[in-house]
């Protein structure tokens, strides 16, 4: 019985077809802008999530920063950094190791690792003919993780090494292909000279690491001349530079942590030493909170469009429910003479409704299709990578459809089913 | 007449009213008493607003009287309720109209299977006495025609196999001929006799041609909603 009315609504529909194609078009517009809608606000959200991810968006960062008293703030609200007792932090205002002793231990059960690192100088390295370019960068266990260091030959910094100061260092495969021709197992022990404002240092090289390319840069430069990070222990470059304390470093939680909270926790731990600084004090931050606010606001937006396209839809409907009067006004004596043929109104009802059902589900999947490469071209326009269809907007799609006809489908064939035999047959 | 056959219809004091309770209020049927028995081929004859249309649309239970018992193949359609009322019209009633009012693009098989449809056939059954009844009535081979593509006549003849779908109790045939000229009109009525004779169909014929009339077994004569004249007919061919 469904599959005849089903036969019916098409044969109908093939009758008619300007008039179902316009039918459906408000049908069609509707799924389409929403599809579209909800396909780009997905592959944004997507890529923002694994853009933040590759970023360690779990990470809290912890930072110095300028305290903003009282006084600086103007009448009109506004903060002005840059005003005459404005002076640059120093060694002394950075926090130190003590500090970060004391959080360590006071929230052990809450933190994986710190990282931290101290950038030195980019120089490049020579043997002769060889050369290779190098970032010296200090670094200590925790960076070298957070930084997903994958190591191919040797080992990493030990405690003793990190605590001493040791003049060790990793360097990259690549810097072993330019200097060791490419032999990682021979430039283990190796001595590496390089000159640093004037002055030389040598590094023993310890361990040899697999350099990944920057997701972010395209080296133009060949593998040759590319530069690569030379790590050394964190305090072996701070004695370089001159420096004892940290002005920034990362907090890399445990995975089970609210972030949020401990955030706030980091914070306030370290103000505490902050309290008798009149210029400085500790900012900690994540980017998590960041893209938690980011995808709510990315959903919000996305909600509201989609709510506006629905109102197309809702037009759509409205269209639907003229058109099936009409139709219905129009197959009168159709339904008269099935009456008298024997259809119980339930059927008369049904065959009614599957038309609706039929004309706005076509719309739909026409819909669909459409506002998925709109979605696409959308999602290519704003030069995202990611591709996201979600499995949503499909069964959205259906369903919404499907219901579209069911509601607006209703009235109408309720109507016919409700004629009267004797009237409809008479009518002309 | 009152004979051993099974008495298909028997209404006694049908009374029918329209717009009761207001003051325009209309008696159409004053009171009919009609009996039809088995394999009667009974024409239906008087002039337009006599209330042959009304007495129609209750014989062929899409409307009930007012008053009065209408008693169809052992079922009582004065007490019937609506929902009841369409599968009594498909199972017991076969109806042929005026203006044949097959379903518009739907062809002649597809027709003839909407009753059988109705009365939850499946299709394998539906096609197979579709193709029977086309041939009954000469369609065979207009089978997959839509009624745009038929003449009147063939039209007719399609919404006369469409009437048998369900084997009915009686043919109700309202002014069949009507609408074509005097050829086709012959052609269709000798599809009636035909099925009076080999099928032994009972069939109703309503008509305001006293020619016609005259061709059926019996003749009832109504006028202002009364049976004023009930006669035997010649029952054959009038040549």
């Amino acid at each position: 019985m469904i599959l005849e009315n089903i036969r019916l609504a098409l044969t109908g529909l093939r009758a008619n077809k300007m008039r179902a194609l316009l039918t459906m078009l408000g049908i069609i517009i509707g799924i389409a802008s929403v599809i579209a809608i909800m396909t780009v606000g997905n592959s944004l959200t997507v890529e923002l999530n694994n853009e933040f991810a590759s970023m360690g968006a779990s990470n809290i960062e912890v930072l110095i920063t300028r305290k903003i008293n009282e006084e600086d703030v103007s009448e009109d609200g506004m903060v002005y950094t840059e005003s005459y007792r404005d002076r640059r932090p120093t060694d002394d205002d950075y926090m130190t190791d003590e500090m970060i002793q004391a959080y360590i231990e006071a929230y052990e059960d809450k933190i994986y690792a710190i990282a931290a690192y101290e950038d030195v100088t980019t120089t490049q390295v020579k043997d002769g003919q060889l050369y290779a370019n190098v970032n010296i960068s200090g670094v200590n266990l925790g960076q070298l993780h957070s930084d997903k260091i994958e190591m191919l030959t040797g080992r990493v910094f030990s405690e003793r090494e990190l605590n001493d100061a040791a003049k060790v260092c990793l360097v990259s495969d690549k810097f072993v292909n330019n200097m060791y021709a490419g032999d990682t197992a021979a430039a283990i022990g190796q001595s590496v000279h390089v000159e640093i404002s004037g002055k030389s240092y040598n590094y023993i090289i310890v361990g040899v690491y697999e350099y990944k390319q920057d997701s972010y840069s395209f080296e133009t430069v060949s593998d040759k001349d590319l530069y690569t990070r030379m790590l050394i222990p964190i305090r072996t470059a701070k004695a370089i530079t001159h420096t004892n304390n940290y002005s920034a470093f990362s907090v890399i939680g445990q995975s089970d942590i609210d972030v949020n909270a401990f955030v706030t926790e980091t914070q306030d731990f370290f103000n505490k030493y902050y309290e008798r600084n009149k210029d400085f004090e500790v900012m900690a931050y994540s980017m998590s909170s960041y893209l938690e606010e980011m995808n709510s606001m990315m959903g919000t937006m996305t909600l509201a469009i989609s709510v506006i396209a629905g109102i197309a839809l809702l037009v759509g409907g409205i269209g639907v429910m003229n058109i099936m009067l009409v139709s219905i006004t129009e197959r009168t004596r159709e339904i008269g003479t099935r009456k008298a043929l024997g259809a119980p109104n339930s059927s008369i009802r049904m065959q009614f409704i599957v038309e609706s059902i039929v004309i706005c589900l076509i719309g739909g999947i026409i819909g669909m299709i459409l506002g998925i490469l709109m979605g696409y071209a959308g999602v290519k326009l704003i030069q995202s990578t990611a591709f996201e269809i979600s499995p949503q907007s499909v069964l959205i799609s259906i369903g919404f459809s499907m219901a579209i006809g069911v509601f607006f489908g209703y009235y109408p064939a309720n109507k016919a089913a409700k004629m009267d035999p004797i009237e409809a047959l008479r009518y002309e | 007449m009152e004979d051993n056959r099974k008495q298909i219809i028997k209404m006694r004091g049908i009374v029918k009213r329209f717009y009761i309770g207001t003051p325009n209020e209309l008696t159409v049927l004053k009171g009919i008493d009609l009996d039809v028995y088995e394999g009667e081929f009974v024409a239906v004859v008087g002039a337009s607003g006599s209330g042959k249309s009304t007495l129609m649309n209750i014989i062929g239970s899409l409307d009930r009287p007012t008053e009065g018992s209408y008693i169809l193949d052992d079922i009582d359609i004065s007490q019937a309720k609506d929902s009841e009322l369409s599968g009594i019209r498909n199972q017991k009633i076969g109806f042929v109209f005026q203006t044949y009012n097959l379903i518009a693009k739907t062809n002649a098989i597809k027709n003839i299977e909407v009753p059988m449809l109705y009365a939850g056939m499946s299709m394998r059954e539906r096609n197979k006495r579709a193709e029977e009844l086309l041939a009954l009535v000469g369609m065979e081979d207009r089978m997959h025609h839509l009624p745009e593509e038929l003449s009147g006549g063939q039209k007719q003849r399609v919404a006369i196999a469409r009437a048998m779908a369900n084997d009915p109790a009686i043919i109700l045939a309202d002014e069949p001929t009507g609408a074509l000229d005097s050829s086709t009109g012959r052609m269709v009525m000798d599809i009636f006799h035909k099925l009076h004779k080999e099928q032994g169909k009972t069939i109703i014929l309503i008509t305001h041609s006293p020619e016609l009339a005259e061709e059926c077994e019996r003749i009832i004569t109504i006028k202002d909603g009364e049976i004023t004249g009930q006669r035997k007919g010649k029952g054959v061919i009038a040549q």
